[in-house]
């Protein structure tokens, strides 16, 4: 994101005899490669992120008129400087230090990775595999990690593993510790990899150029590699929102292990889940043939499901009677009580094609706009408050945007866990200088990037506006209004300052459990700071207020006007891997594809007319509402691709007896998933590593995913499914493969304009908005104006509501839920990954270890957690993050769901669920059951 | 190993008594009890903020804190470390390995035990090992002393007077088991003070005349370096660079700027800053002070070496009474203690330690007069470069500069030791020889026959009798693969093997690499294994030289190979 043109002020100097030019800031080594030179290097991992630290000395030169040689890697070339890369005395000493490392290292027929940098070196260089000198002794063997195996045996002291740990991820883990010939790389206080901090994004594992650190599945017992692979695909993460590019190798149709590339998301960086959380797709439970529910078997909202049960439920079906079956099903209703008795849920996880397709279904082929996805249940209040705001619902800058602010403002969001490679550029910022002010209930001193924080600010959970609003007073009392841009490029800044009038810092003080003067502070450091930049996540969103939450955060960016310049902007951090994409192409009960409002008549009329049919005039239902709809009898048929909206949904167990109350469902996924065991037909359907696709990051950025390996059994592609689906219900659909269906998606989404299918294919993405064909997409807008009517963005003043349900004696704990770091979503995917399911294997609630001594339970007993609509029980884990008073869940244990537990209570203008508060009970499991005795 | 293969594990663990138990996972393993990694004692982290006080902490201030916490406790407990690491909310892998490279700091990891209360370092560098330091060790070992524990320690500055002990904080010159033993046992670990001259002592005689006149405005920087020049005072570090140019050269660097002084001296064999420090530390501290008042140090940071409790108990005593006199309002004087470790002699690991860092040697360029301290440019100056300035300023150049003989410039502390009757520091002509050096120490030691000599500390190489008449100055030794470097000249005799010699100060580098680039790293550690055979690989310890020398980061592997191929080539003898 480099705007400012550098001045390219080359130099001239000698290269081996040959004169050569050199950019600024350029090494000798970088110029020697551009010129064909080739040098040997170790410790020099030239990419993104990476300093040269020229401790290896593999690549010494010589340079005319200096008493010593000199490591290419870090040394710059001055003018007129000869360089010799290839003479006598340099290269005796590039051989002399592979032959001191070579003399400590296992022997190449023994070693862990023949195909290391190392050891490909050592075969380019032409030098003996065997060293004259004698080894020194040999550090044991460290399996204490699931993915990683530490072998520093063949360690090198190259230091690459601590510049991926502290400078690129900085997750902190890894230290080079002791001195001299004991140097070591340690993690923690020279802890095993498995008892440390590690959080496992695998970066040391990729920059590592001996086999030191390896993905522990390639290894054998002994510590050799015995698995390779014998391809290598371009694809995506299938896991959140920031969209990592990944090079996925495979072994004989199965995936092998998983590294970063450089997307313009994640220049080769990944996390745990993205690296090491890749089997689940081999997993036994995979579906391979359509299943049919036996007649006769009740669905039951209360029935175990167990693995050996599935026979019982379902029974295997062709393809040819699955799909009639499925389709009859739905049409039958649509028959006879109309469309509207039918409803779909999409997915987030599925491609922008997907989504089209699947909402182009819903609304072509049963005339109704019931169909909805996950975003409802994560960013809904967002994007409505932005639509209300901006008119339009995307960030209006890319998380990489951080690089360049001066402050960051990250609340209701903890990037650590749930968008680790984002978190990572926000501490990349951090680390250089900028302010980060992180604003949660819960503390996060447990992930790495608290620690680059300014400010911490654990407020009371669910007292997001008064905290906000008094930093919206603070800004309008104290003069800190940009006063040019609100009058230039906002509406209703007068009623907004009327609003927050009464929102003085000392009266929302005791409101919000932050300082006044905290307040002021950081009110000031956001509104002054050349370039502040807002991060939120489900914190600000999944409340009954979060749509007036999200309305603060939008009006401290406008009245400062700290938005749509370099590093300033508004960034809802988007969970799943599509939701923007989803979202975008119309998977949405209100708007058609680039949120255009279904009632707005135009548009039906220009989609009846390309769709050959009517279109449903008003709105749909969301996820929540049709659950209620079908316990009210109006919902009758369902088909759910893609999603589990019986471990999503908030009161579960509402949810589930409203889907065991419907006539007819048809599931299609991956997995017999919580929700596929009450369909009546189950489709197998692809995963992301087996399909084609276009994927929709956070940061706006459209993506192609390349299918990797085969779908296992008789499973299919979901595109091909839908369209199964449709020509069965009489729709003619043609389409010959996903390009066609991005083909004409593109041709109704303006947002697409300039974006190809094969463009992506040679570009592998482009951001949009696009200008043109041949430039790069818009990633920071809203510069001039903004896409409303006016062209200015409305100011929506906010009011304090109290969360729906608050604590009280019965119910003393305020519960929140959430994700964690190994443990994606319902945990259909991650917890049938076996590294994953190895680092989180079992269902936890989090408590702080004082609420723990009081409530007389010790850390890892197993507990009940109640609340007005369920109970659960699970294990206790002390955790000082969690404020005394809180409970967290995540939400990823079948066997302890969290959504049991949750209020179904909607944001009025959102529709999405207050998942992060609800009045809450913790016991001990022993004395229950004493006390029942 | 990890098994990932497609069917491992079993059918979920539903069991339990849950309401609905399906797990989709194996659950092969039990959740933790807590977060990732370590948990941390809220009472570690009272206990450190009782030791090293509120905050808030500075992160160039950890080795201070680590100090603190050793001093209180005796040594760095990995609860207390996790405490610290909380309170300045660093990673516990920042501590660690701070606290692990330095060889004062005794980190205890969880459920290992806790050294003896009263610690006795004995010296075995060259100096003392010659003066018997092994037989004292083993005596000291075998009393096997309750509570008291016995540490090998590297060149502590006292070898004019070896063997010589550390009890706690305590030196003990001449150390033998008897007397080290007695002050163990008694618990006498605090240092002895020498008697120096105070501040009050220093006035009356005129000291700090000239610093009064600088900050008067009675001087001109420009004059004072031009007095220098032409002084002939070079850094008396080792480097032998021209001090007067070193100034303008900071000078030429946008500010803020900063200063270092050097007080690190862990060259074995040298203890000349010591020998002013703890006689006469004004002279040295008017001339630090004129130093910053002329490249307008925002802040002076002294790195004393922790070796030297007395002198950093003496700049305890005196500075704040500098700063009471009015005499240090141009600037800021913070004492930063070293830790164990010669690598910091080092200018630029010296800045990292400054900075509370390991203290790793800095790539150059940039030289530390560019991009220092806090990445400011940054004068670094050695503690005996700046004792000479008053005078010099004081008496003018010539005084000083014509003092040489041989073609050089100005005096010399020569700092000697070994087999010589009275060793010490001798205050010499600069190019004097070691034929001179003897002569002023009353020659050789009883029974002693002068066989070679060490002309520059450890890494100076090793030069027969027969080159008794080389000037000893900068430059004049390099052709023969030495240097003349901190003037340390350890006098060796017929009843030294040189093998040993070089073998126990190639163990000295290889105790004291800093570790980070592999010619010094790999090669000093494959030197010590090589060297220790009946029979050197001639061949090998060439080649190994030649790496070392060609392609280490800084001084100490360049200069490491010096002592051995001095006896490749001067001691043939000694190899067959």
């Amino acid at each position: 994101m480099s705007a400012n043109t550098t001045k390219t002020k080359t130099i001239t100097f000698e290269l081996d005899g040959r004169t050569v030019e050199a950019l600024p800031d350029e090494t000798i080594w970088q110029v020697a490669k551009r010129a064909g030179t080739k040098i040997p290097h170790l410790c020099w991992l030239p990419e993104p992120g990476y300093r040269s630290d020229g401790n290896c000395r593999a690549c010494m030169v010589e340079i005319e008129g200096e008493r010593v040689l000199a490591a290419s890697c870090q040394r710059k070339p001055s003018a007129g400087m000869k360089v010799k890369t290839a003479s006598e005395r340099a290269k005796k000493s590039r051989e002399m230090v592979f032959e001191l490392l070579i003399a400590d290292q296992p022997a190449k027929e023994d070693c862990h990775d023949p195909r290391s940098k190392f050891w490909t070196w050592v075969g380019d260089m032409g030098v003996a595999t065997t060293s004259r000198f004698p080894g020194a002794d040999k550090p044991a063997m460290d399996t204490s990690h699931a993915a990683i195996a530490v072998n520093l045996d063949a360690c090198i002291n190259c230091g690459l593993c601590v510049r991926a740990c502290r400078e690129v991820q900085h997750n902190d883990v890894i230290g080079m510790a002791y001195r001299g010939s004991g140097a070591k790389v340690v993690f923690d206080f020279d802890n095993s990899m498995g008892n440390s901090t590690c959080v496992a994004c695998g970066e040391c594992v990729q920059a590592c150029p001996t086999g030191a650190l390896m993905e522990a599945n390639l290894l054998d017992a002994a510590g050799k590699r015995v698995a390779y692979e014998d391809h290598a695909v371009d694809t995506l993460c299938p896991y959140c929102g920031v969209g990592c590019q990944t090079k996925v190798h495979v072994k004989d149709n199965k995936i092998l292990y998983v590294d970063g590339r450089n997307g313009p998301a994640n220049e080769n960086r990944l996390c745990v889940k993205g690296r090491f959380g890749f089997d689940y797709i081999h997993h036994k439970d995979r579906l391979t043939k359509p299943l049919i529910r036996r007649d006769g078997v009740a669905k039951d909202a209360n029935m175990q499901l167990r693995r050996e049960d599935i026979d019982k439920v379902f029974r295997e079906a062709t393809w040819d009677e699955a799909l009639e079956r499925a389709a009859m099903g739905l049409k039958r209703i649509a028959d006879q009580h109309g469309g509207k008795a039918l409803a779909g849920f999409g997915s987030a996880k599925g491609s922008n094609e997907e989504a089209y397709l699947f909402q182009k279904f819903i609304r072509q082929g049963f005339g109704t706009n019931n169909v909805d996805h996950c975003t409802r249940l994560c960013h809904a209040s967002s994007v409505a408050a932005l639509m209300e705001g901006l008119n339009s619902g995307a960030v209006t800058a890319p998380f990489m945007a951080a690089e360049d602010s001066d402050c960051m403002i990250v609340i209701g969001a903890r990037p650590a866990q749930n968008h680790p490679v984002a978190a990572t550029y926000i501490k990349n910022a951090a680390a250089r200088g900028a302010k980060l002010i992180i604003m949660d209930p819960r503390g996060q001193s447990g992930d790495s990037y608290a620690r680059y924080a300014s400010h911490i600010l654990q407020f009371k959970p669910g007292m997001d506006v008064a905290l906000l609003n008094a930093m919206l007073n603070v800004i309008v009392t104290e003069g800190l209004v940009d006063i040019q841009y609100v009058q230039a490029h906002t509406e209703g800044y007068d009623a907004l300052k009327q609003a927050v009038q009464s929102f003085e810092p000392e009266k929302m003080a005791p409101v919000c459990g932050i300082p006044a003067d905290t307040i002021r502070e950081v009110a000031r450091l956001y509104a002054k700071s050349e370039r502040s930049i807002i991060f939120w996540g489900m914190g600000v969103s999944q409340h009954t207020h979060g749509t007036d939450n999200a309305r603060c955060l939008i009006a401290l960016a406008l009245v400062t006007g700290q938005i749509g310049r370099r590093g300033t902007g508004l960034h809802p951090l988007r969970g799943q891997n599509n939701v923007q994409g989803a979202s975008d192409a119309g998977l949405i009960p209100m708007v058609y594809p680039d949120y255009i409002s279904v009632e707005d008549p135009a548009t039906r009329a220009r989609y009846e007319r390309l769709w050959g049919t009517k279109l449903d005039p008003k709105r749909g239902l969301t996820v929540v509402e049709i659950m209620k709809a079908i316990h009210d009898g109006e919902i009758r048929g369902m088909y759910v691709m893609g999603e589990n909206p019986a471990m999503s949904d908030p009161d579960v167990q509402h949810a589930r007896e409203a889907m065991a109350h419907l006539e007819h469902m048809v599931v299609q996924d991956i997995f017999l998933t919580e929700t596929a065991w009450h369909a009546d037909v189950v489709l197998p359907a692809s995963a992301h590593a087996e399909k084609w696709g276009t994927f929709t990051n956070t940061n706006r950025t459209v993506q192609l995913a390349r299918p990797v390996v085969d779908p296992p059994g008789e499973a299919r592609q979901d595109w091909m499914l839908i369209q199964e689906l449709a020509q069965r219900v009489g729709l003619k659909w043609t389409y010959r493969n996903v390009s066609e269906v991005f083909t004409e998606m593109a041709s109704v989404m303006p947002s697409l304009d300039n974006i190809t299918w094969d463009r992506l294919v040679d570009e592998g993405s482009v951001t949009y908005p696009c200008d043109d064909p041949t430039k790069p997409g818009n990633e920071i807008i809203f510069a001039t104006s903004f896409p409303t009517k006016s062209g200015r963005a409305k100011l929506v003043p906010a009011k304090l509501l109290a969360p729906d349900e608050m604590p009280d004696e019965e119910y003393p704990l305020v519960l929140t839920t959430g994700r964690m770091l190994e443990h994606w979503h319902t945990g259909s995917m991650t917890r049938r990954a076996s590294n994953l399911d190895s680092l989180e294997p079992e269902a936890v609630a989090s408590l702080n270890p004082r609420e723990i001594e009081r409530l007389g339970l010790v850390p890892g007993e197993r507990i009940e957690v109640a609340t007005r609509r369920g109970v659960i029980e699970l294990k206790c884990r002390a955790d000082r993050d969690v404020p005394e008073g809180m409970v967290f869940i995540p939400f990823c244990f079948a066997e302890a769901s969290a959504n049991m537990l949750t209020n179904p209570k909607l944001d009025p203008m959102g529709k999405i669920p207050e998942f992060k508060y609800c009045a809450a009970r913790v016991d001990r499991i022993a004395a229950q059951v004493e006390a029942a005795e | 190993m990890n098994d990932m293969s497609v069917n491992g594990g079993g059918q979920g663990n539903g069991g339990g008594g849950g309401r609905r138990a399906i797990h989709p996972g194996a659950g092969r393993r039990n959740a933790n009890t807590h977060p990732k990694g370590r948990v941390l004692d809220p009472a570690d982290a009272a206990a450190v903020r009782e030791i090293v006080g509120e905050g808030p902490y500075e992160r160039a201030l950890l080795i201070e804190y680590l100090h603190k916490i050793q001093d209180a406790e005796g040594y760095l407990a990995a609860g207390r470390l996790h405490g610290l690491a909380d309170l300045m909310r660093l990673p516990m892998a920042e501590v660690y390995e701070v606290a692990t490279f330095y060889a004062h700091f005794d980190v205890v990891g969880d459920g290992e035990e806790a050294p003896a209360p009263v610690t006795i370092r004995v010296c075995e560098s060259l100096s003392c090992m010659l003066a018997g330091a092994e037989k004292l060790i083993a005596e000291l070992e075998a009393q096997d002393l309750p509570g008291v524990r016995v540490v090998r320690a590297p060149c502590v500055g006292s070898c004019d007077t070896a063997p010589c002990a550390h009890v706690g904080h305590r030196h003990v010159d001449h150390a033998t088991a008897q007397t080290v033993a007695a002050l163990a046992t008694e618990g006498a670990v605090e240092p002895e003070m020498p008697a120096y001259q105070t501040l009050g002592d220093y006035i009356e005689e005129g000291g700090y005349k000239v610093l009064k006149s600088c900050l008067a405005g009675g001087q001109r920087v420009e004059d004072i370096i031009a007095t220098l020049s032409d002084g002939g005072l070079r850094g008396l570090g080792g480097a032998g660079f021209p001090t007067g140019r070193k100034w303008s050269l900071v000078r030429a660097e946008k500010g803020p700027r900063l200063m270092a002084v050097n007080g690190d001296e862990g060259e074995p064999g040298t203890f000349k800053d010591r020998y002013y420090l703890e006689r006469r530390p004004h002279q040295f501290l008017e001339g630090m002070l004129i130093a910053a008042w002329a490249v307008e140090a925002a802040e002076v940071f002294i790195y004393m070496r922790d070796e030297y409790p007395a002198v950093l108990e003496i700049l305890a005593r005196e500075l704040p009474k500098l700063k009471a006199a009015g005499l240090t309002k141009h600037t800021k004087v913070s004492v930063r203690r070293g830790a164990g470790a010669y690598i910091c002699g080092e200018e630029s690991a010296m800045i990292e330690s400054i900075e509370g860092k390991r203290g790793l040697p800095r790539h150059r360029p940039p030289y530390v007069a560019q991009v220092g301290i806090f990445n400011r440019p940054t004068l670094v100056n050695n503690v005996e470069t700046l004792y000479w300035i008053p005078k010099i300023i004081a008496n003018g150049p010539a005084w000083f500069a014509d003092q040489g003989v041989s073609g050089s410039k100005g005096l010399r502390s020569y700092s000697v030791s070994g087999r010589v009757k009275s060793p010490g520091v001798v205050l010499a002509p600069a190019g004097s020889t070691v034929k001179d050096l003897i002569e002023r120490c009353g020659g050789m030691a009883k029974g002693h026959r002068f066989k070679g000599y060490l002309p520059g500390g450890a890494s100076g190489g090793i030069l027969p009798a027969s080159m008794a008449d080389i000037p000893l100055d900068f430059g004049q030794l390099e052709k023969h693969g030495c240097f003349v470097g901190s003037h340390a000249v350890v006098v060796l005799s017929d009843k030294d093997d040189m093998k040993d010699v070089a073998l126990n100060l190639m163990k000295f580098f290889e105790d004291e690499s800093c570790g980070q680039c592999t010619p010094c790293r790999n090669g000093t550690e494959k030197a010590v294994s090589l060297m220790s055979r009946e029979t050197w690989d001639v061949g090998l310890l060439q080649d190994l030289a030649q790496v070392m020398r060609d392609a280490s980061i800084c001084g100490l592997g360049q200069a490491a190979s010096n002592p051995v191929m001095s006896v490749v080539k001067f001691f043939p003898d000694d190899l067959k």
